[in-house]
């Protein structure tokens, strides 16, 4: 009996195991890979300031409470916004959907908060919301985010897989330090709509931008109101 | 039976193991503690500054109960159980003995960096994969020397014929593999933009819906190959050989085996219902979720017949207590996954704390005893001394079993609640609740699991304590006990 036969056989049981768990995935993940790559018209990839943001929002996993997928039921697109399709996700690497909502799902949060509502909210959530469960994240205020590493993902993403970035965006130290600029100009203007907490005044949020370092709360904000 | 008198087997490396597999069982659980007190109590979240919040302790409490507790004891009792089945001692070959050293000290080093890189928020942030990609590399070297210490152990062995658990720790090894090495594909961006940024960053190969299809075909296996397989093969061994029965069937058993391999990677995308992913796909992943049923009561089902007409073993042996209540546990968890992978169940379940439920009865109800009973096996053979103490055991067993029942009754009630909350509508078809409503009616059920979650630890603690002492103090024993463990009253 073949089972007898290769229960003797080792290399023989390695190699049809193998197989037999291969065939879901070859069958399953295979046949639609390049159709479900593919973008909706107009995606614009994430700035590197936005980039940065997802940084932090990876970094402090918000990802463990907050989904960004809105599924195709009345109660989700009354509470949420239109469902989520494919082709918005083209440009998320790592996807972000998250599995658990301890918090609200966040897929087009850009379009109903606002910078100054996650300023105050960042800072302390029941404040905004009486009765959150939410940790304040007063550290993003002190933390710069590394907006270095998000450029260096840019670049990345832009020659392994054509995302259609602009000529600034290329390789090296000497690219970076002339585009660092523009990432500074996109805090600021984001930096400017805020309002300041008890804690952090706006002019302290500028002078961080100012002398050349982005407050994590900022890029983290910037990312949240793209998100629409 | 053989006698294995004539063979000395070397339990150097399973010892190791063991510890490793106590150690990291009570950090997981007590980080697993602190999240579900935070949840029902949120000011418990600034203990560590910004190091403690839920949302950066998450990740540490899944990765060191998946990777640290549960690997630990597939590498422990694997080093244990190879040895005895393939009638072959580790002292046989100086080469595996290094290897599995190597192993052990690279593992060790390597889970305690690892550690440190998520609290510092070094993260790829995808559920189970969060490691970056040097841990990656040192995850694969270590898993690569398990599989050569495996392979070398079949190579030399002088029982021709693999046992039913030896099939389970291959598929383990080979399973883990394929599904580790691809979800895991990322570029360091490091490199890829000419020396800018973190050394540590890399940016995933997928991107958006195919991203979320390989990770939970990775997820959803992981689970598969992590928190079954070998958790199954272990049962194999420990049950037969605690209760001196015989497995009851072997056509039974080669069923389930090669029917669980088969069916268990195409519920991936069970995870994805309602989502992007093409319909299709998700119909597949509802249909084979179902049909995993069969696989998965198969092994359950021939476990408890093994233990017919010896039931009375059962009041007598706390051991066998623990492996039945596993078994059992296993079963529920298998049904209750099928129950939530039908898109209806699903449109409800997916996002609230029922899934959390179903994951904590299996791990709890069903890893973490099936491990402790497997260790309670062992250590009497490895160190030669009695259990200390049965009290604490029976102690242990029924604190430990309500804890789980309040965890998954309390987590099925509050993912059920919320469920039904998000969608409820007024007579003219408002949504009737904002979202903080919903979270805030899940305070009762949220103090509850950190009740449950409390016992369970206690009696995590209760079973180091009766290893410490049994290593320690317990009364040594001369001859190897051929089938039941030896416990002091």
């Amino acid at each position: 009996m073949f089972f007898r036969w290769i229960e003797r056989n080792p290399f023989f049981m390695a190699a049809w195991i193998s197989l037999v768990i291969a065939v879901a995935g070859l069958i399953e993940i295979v046949p639609d890979f390049a159709k479900a790559a593919r973008p909706v018209e107009g995606l614009k990839p994430y700035t590197v300031l936005e980039l940065a943001g997802k940084e932090v929002y990876k970094k402090d996993n918000c990802i463990a409470c907050h989904s960004q997928l809105i599924r195709p039921f009345k109660s989700e697109t009354d509470r949420y916004g239109d469902f989520s399709v494919s082709g918005e996700y083209a440009y998320d690497r790592p996807f972000l959907w998250g599995s658990k909502r301890t918090g609200p799902d966040l897929h087009r949060v850009g379009r109903y908060r606002t910078t100054v509502w996650h300023e105050a909210h960042m800072w302390n959530p029941p404040a905004v919301v009486p009765g959150s469960i939410m940790p304040a994240y007063r550290h993003m205020w002190k933390n710069a985010a590394d907006i270095e590493t998000a450029y260096a993902e840019a670049v990345t993403v832009k020659n392994a897989f054509h995302t259609p970035y602009g000529p600034g965006i290329r390789k090296g130290k000497e690219a970076w330090e002339k585009y660092k600029p523009t990432v500074l100009a996109q805090a600021r203007k984001v930096a400017e709509e805020m309002k300041g907490t008890e804690g952090v005044s706006k002019e302290e949020v500028l002078k961080m931008i100012d002398s050349g370092k982005v407050p994590e709360i900022v890029a983290l904000i910037a990312y949240l109101n793209r998100l629409k | 039976m053989q006698s294995n008198a004539a063979l000395e087997y070397d339990y150097s490396l399973a010892k190791k193991f063991t510890f490793l597999t106590i150690l990291f069982g009570f950090l997981g659980m007590l980080i697993g503690t602190l999240l579900a007190a935070q949840l029902a109590f949120p000011s418990l979240n600034y203990l560590l500054g910004e190091y403690g919040t839920f949302s950066r302790l998450r990740p540490l409490h899944t990765n060191i109960v998946i990777f640290g507790f549960t690997v630990s004891g597939i590498f422990a009792t694997w080093f244990y159980i190879g040895q005895r089945v393939l009638k072959v001692s580790l002292k046989e070959s100086k080469f595996l003995m290094t290897v599995g050293n190597i192993q052990f000290w690279l593992y060790f080093v390597g889970a305690l960096l690892a550690v440190v890189s998520l609290l510092m928020g070094i993260t790829e942030s995808k559920e189970y994969a969060q490691f970056e990609w040097p841990f990656d590399i040192v995850v694969v070297i270590i898993w690569v020397l398990w599989g050569l210490n495996i392979m070398g152990l079949i190579g030399i062995r002088r029982e021709k014929a693999l046992y039913i658990s030896v099939w389970y720790y291959l598929a383990c090894f080979l399973g883990i593999s394929m599904l580790y090495l691809f979800n895991n594909m990322a570029l360091p961006t490091y490199f890829t933009s000419g020396g800018l940024g973190s050394f540590f960053h890399s940016v995933s190969m997928y991107s958006g819906t195919n991203d979320a299809l390989v990770q939970w075909w990775y997820g959803h296996n992981a689970v598969a190959f992590g928190f079954t397989v070998p958790i199954v093969g272990m049962i194999y061994y420990f049950l037969p050989k605690e209760s001196g029965q015989p497995v009851y069937s072997y056509k039974l058993s080669l069923l389930s085996f090669w029917g669980l391999l088969f069916v268990y990677l195409w519920a991936g995308s069970h995870h994805l219902m309602w989502s992007t992913v093409p319909d299709w796909m998700q119909t597949m992943g509802s249909v084979f979720s179902v049909l995993l049923i069969l696989p998965s009561w198969g092994s359950a089902i021939n476990m408890l017949l093994t233990m017919k007409g010896e039931w009375q073993q059962l009041t007598e042996n706390p051991l066998i207590k623990f492996m039945i209540l596993a078994s059992t546990f296993y079963m529920l968890s298998t049904i209750e996954g099928p129950i939530q992978a039908v898109r209806s169940v699903n449109a409800i379940a997916h996002f609230t704390d029922w899934i959390i439920g179903h994951v904590h009865d299996g791990v709890l109800g069903w890893v973490v005893f099936m491990i402790m009973s497997a260790i309670y096996h062992m250590t009497p053979r490895m160190f030669k001394r009695e259990i200390y103490s049965k009290k604490l055991i029976e102690t242990q067993f029924w604190l430990q079993t309500t804890a789980v029942v309040l965890y998954f009754t309390s987590m099925w009630i509050a993912g059920i609640t919320q469920g039904m909350m998000w969608r409820a509508v007024d007579e003219y078809g408002n949504l009737m609740y904002s979202f903080i409503d919903t979270v805030n009616a899940l305070h009762p059920y949220y103090v509850i699991r950190t009740i449950a979650a409390i016992m369970y630890l206690a009696g995590f603690m209760m079973f180091m304590y009766n290893i410490y002492k049994t290593v320690t103090a317990g009364r040594e024993i001369e001859e190897e006990p051929q089938f039941r463990t030896p416990i002091a009253a």
